[in-house]
């Protein structure tokens, strides 16, 4: 099985969707000859030429609002966002039109537009460079939305997205496109429906959610936390929308316990979702209020005070412990 | 019979201006040539332009001035990339080769103008008087500004490609009212006094007593608006809707494209398959493009255009066609997209050599001012690194701050978790923090 990292595992997924697919085609900012900012479309232009990878002109509300119409005209466009905080000049196409086209077509227009979006802090960036906007996209319907954590999820959202006949949302965690590891490329395995969420540890004393750039982070945690005698299971999420409610359910049925972690704000977060349903469906079995950890109610802070922004292990396991205080 | 449409004759140019500006609209191809050029490569002033006038009445002083400006923010801008590389600040983007778009247009601006910069604008930025160090925390991820536009004039920078470029029409069509407010006010004062509260109602519909006083007084001076953008900004819907609102109120507002070529790996050819300042007869004003690198030509134009802005005959878009010397920014790799060769080919246009040679050739400026130039070059280089290395990083509670302008429940109770979290680490032993996430 080849290592890669997260970013050539997305590569490697685009290639072999461009490969299987002649439907398929690319437009973004400086996708083509540059390879993209972050080099995730290197080398693509150049195999499959510029009328399937293509360097858009700077607008993101054409980027998407022509997506649409491609996919419209029998196209699956792939469209890239090159920093979170850039799509909002496509929010409007997102929101009121990809996202309700095939409902107020009555089902017979489907949009398979998938927009991938690099999102999250951690790099040192300036202004709009590390925001987590999923939640504004997860609350408009008809739109699914998903977020790889390792390598081998990557390359596989990637051409599940693409395959998807409802227009997907790939959220890539940025700083973690270095992240390197085992992708099967024969086989998806347990990654064969992407919107399936992961217990990527098990435990019985507590259950931390988590998505994207956090799995990592709640991994130390429950391993710091296993040095206290605690055991703690980890979600890996994995879809935004739908959530795998199912799992996180389970999961809480045997621990008692839930932790859901974040980048994004609590306030009016995923994390709030997951909490209420959570007290919907399973409250005689939360031995503790849902505890969410995540960002502040404030704009991203600049990039020298993010580490204090960002949960990391220690906020995590603070939570934990407020959980274990009940 | 029929409706009448919108005339794109802009009888307001005297003819021999227009004539000229006109000219140079019809090579219909992104070439170099069919630009407003006063110097050329050479330094040779080309007095015959009309809008060679302005210049002649600007003082040796003023002229030393420019030059001054210019070589000072290229000294300040290699020593923030030096610091980018030595790990001082996130991320830096250079304007090397567009000192003369910027300065030539940022001095003809007048105090009472103000300007809506994108986040290459380190030239405007000094004309306006900013404390260069603001630049730098920005850079360096301890601030998002700093500077107080109300007094500079010089709005905050923006990430957000053409974000600012509607705001720069909207404060546009905020000075126009102003001033048919202030002639309201000129006109009831004279009038009874007693009178005056309903005629100022009047003449500003909707803006009740505080809304005029947050308005301010309107002021005497007519001013305009700059907005700052890059040729791959242009094709954002903001600046399409923005030329759409000015063209249709007449707003003072001068569009300022620097056209450096490339959108990071993208060429302007993308952005626009005809010369960029021939978009704006189409929205209905004038557009005209200038040597970029020509400081003088940028500088005429630019004070044409605004001085039309001021005295209400609406908006102009400025194509400075210039190019992007260095990288993007500090995080790009040129080679990857671009030719050296064009590189080389700009390099010979360079804005500060040939307003060097003009200097020199009209004994405007000789070897010791050029001397004295590049100490101070070398000063403000030594301060911009004396700063970066004074910075004190903010804390996370200073990001609470000034997330509403009134007090607000949930940033109250968030900040009080926070502080009770971190003083949870000065004493481990201290009780458990209090509920609520994060
Ligand atoms: C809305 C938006 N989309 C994308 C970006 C990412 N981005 C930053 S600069 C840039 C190129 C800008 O080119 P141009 O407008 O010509 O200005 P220049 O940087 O050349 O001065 C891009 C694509 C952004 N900052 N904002």
């Amino acid at each position: 099985m080849p290592t890669m990292t997260i970013a050539k595992a997305i590569n490697a997924g685009l290639r072999a969707a461009l490969g299987q697919d002649e439907t398929v085609m690319l437009m973004g900012e400086d996708i083509g000859t540059l390879g993209g900012v972050y080099r995730v479309t290197e080398g693509l232009k150049a195999d499959f030429g510029g009328e399937r990878v293509i360097d858009s002109p700077l607008a993101e509300s054409g980027i998407i609002g022509t997506s649409i119409g491609l996919a419209l005209r029998g196209y699956r466009p792939v469209a890239e966002i090159q920093f979170d905080g850039f799509v909002f000049p496509g929010f409007n196409q997102i929101t009121t039109q990809l996202a309700k086209m095939h409902s107020r077509s009555k089902g017979q227009l489907t949009v398979p537009v998938t927009i991938r979006i690099p999102y999250g802090g951690g790099i040192g960036s300036i202004e709009h460079h590390s925001e987590s906007p999923e939640a504004l996209f997860a609350h408009t319907a008809g739109l699914r939305i998903v977020t790889p954590s390792n390598p081998h999820d990557a390359y596989w959202m990637t051409q599940q997205a693409i395959a998807c006949e409802d227009p997907v949302i790939i959220f890539e965690p940025k700083r973690r496109y270095w992240l390197k590891g085992e992708v099967d490329t024969e086989d998806p395995g347990a990654s064969a429906d992407p919107f399936r969420a992961h217990v990527v540890r098990e435990g019985t004393d507590a259950t931390v959610v988590v998505y994207g750039p956090l799995v990592p982070v709640a991994l130390a945690a429950a391993e710091a936390s296993a040095e206290d005698g605690r055991s703690i299971e980890v979600i890996d999420l994995r879809s935004i929308s739908p959530i795998d409610f199912d799992a996180v359910v389970a999961s809480v049925e045997k621990t008692g316990r839930l932790i859901v972690a974040h980048e994004a704000p609590t306030f009016g977060g995923i994390g709030g979702e997951i909490a209420s349903r959570v007290s919907e469906r399973a409250f005689l079995a939360l031995e503790a209020p849902v505890i969410r950890v995540g960002g502040f109610h404030m704009p991203y802070p600049v990039a020298k005070v993010e580490e204090h922004y960002l949960p990391d292990i220690d906020r995590i396991l603070e939570a934990l412990d407020r959980a274990f205080a009940y | 019979m029929g409706v009448e449409l919108p005339t794109t004759e802009f009888s307001d140019i005297p003819d021999e201006l227009w004539l000229e500006l006109e000219s140079h609209a019809h090579d219909g191809a992104q070439g170099h040539a069919g630009q407003v050029q006063l110097l050329d490569e050479e330094g040779r002033f080309k007095s015959e332009s009309k809008l060679a006038q302005s210049i002649s009445t600007l003082s040796e002083d003023s002229l030393r001035g420019m030059y001054r400006d210019m070589a000072m923010i290229r000294r300040f801008d290699t020593e923030a990339t030096a610091l980018q590389r030595q790990g001082q600040l996130a991320l830096w983007v250079p304007l090397r080769g567009q000192e003369a778009a910027q300065i030539g247009s940022g001095t003809a601006t007048l105090a009472q103008d103000y300007v809506f910069p994108t986040y290459r604008e380190h030239g405007v930025a000094l004309t306006r008087g900013i404390d260069l160090a603001d630049l730098l925390r920005l850079f360096r991820g301890i601030s998002n500004g700093g500077w107080d536009p109300r007094i500079t004039g010089f709005h905050l920078y923006t990430l957000v490609l053409a974000a600012q470029v509607p705001h720069a029409v909207g404060y546009a069509m905020g000075m126009q009212r102003d001033a048919a407010r202030a002639a309201a006010q000129t006109a009831t004062a004279q009038g009874a006094a007693a009178q005056t509260a309903t005629a100022q109602a009047a003449a500003a519909p909707g803006a009740g007593p505080s809304a005029t006083a947050d308005a301010g007084a309107p002021s005497a001076e007519p001013g305009a608006v700059v907005a700052y953008f890059g040729d791959g900004a242009s094709s954002e819907g903001d600046v399409h809707e923005s030329m759409v609102f000015a063209a249709s109120f007449k707003a003072p507002v001068v569009f300022f494209c620097q056209n450096n070529q490339w959108a990071i790996s993208v060429p302007s050819e993308v952005q626009s398959r005809i010369p960029l300042f021939n978009r704006a007869k189409g929205y209905g004003f004038p557009g005209v493009r200038v040597d970029g690198n020509d400081v003088l030509a940028v500088r005429a134009v630019t004070e044409w255009a605004l001085e039309r802005a001021r005295s209400g005959k609406g908006p102009v878009l400025i194509e400075a066609y210039t190019y992007r010397q260095g990288a993007h920014t500090t995080a790009d790799d040129p080679t990857k997209y671009r030719l050296s060769d064009e590189e080389q080919s700009w390099v010979a246009k360079d804005p500060l050599s040939r307003f060097e040679k003009y200097l020199r050739a009209e004994g405007i400026a000789d070897d010791a001012f050029f001397a004295r130039v590049a100490a101070e070059g070398d000063a403000v280089a030594a301060k911009a690194r004396a700063d970066v290395l004074d910075f004190v990083a903010p804390s996370l509670e200073d990001s609470f701050r000034n997330v509403y302008a009134e007090p607000h429940p949930l940033i109250a109770e968030e900040l009080a978790w926070h502080r009770e979290y971190e003083a949870g680490f000065a004493d481990e032993n201290s009780g458990s923090a209090q509920e609520g996430g994060h």
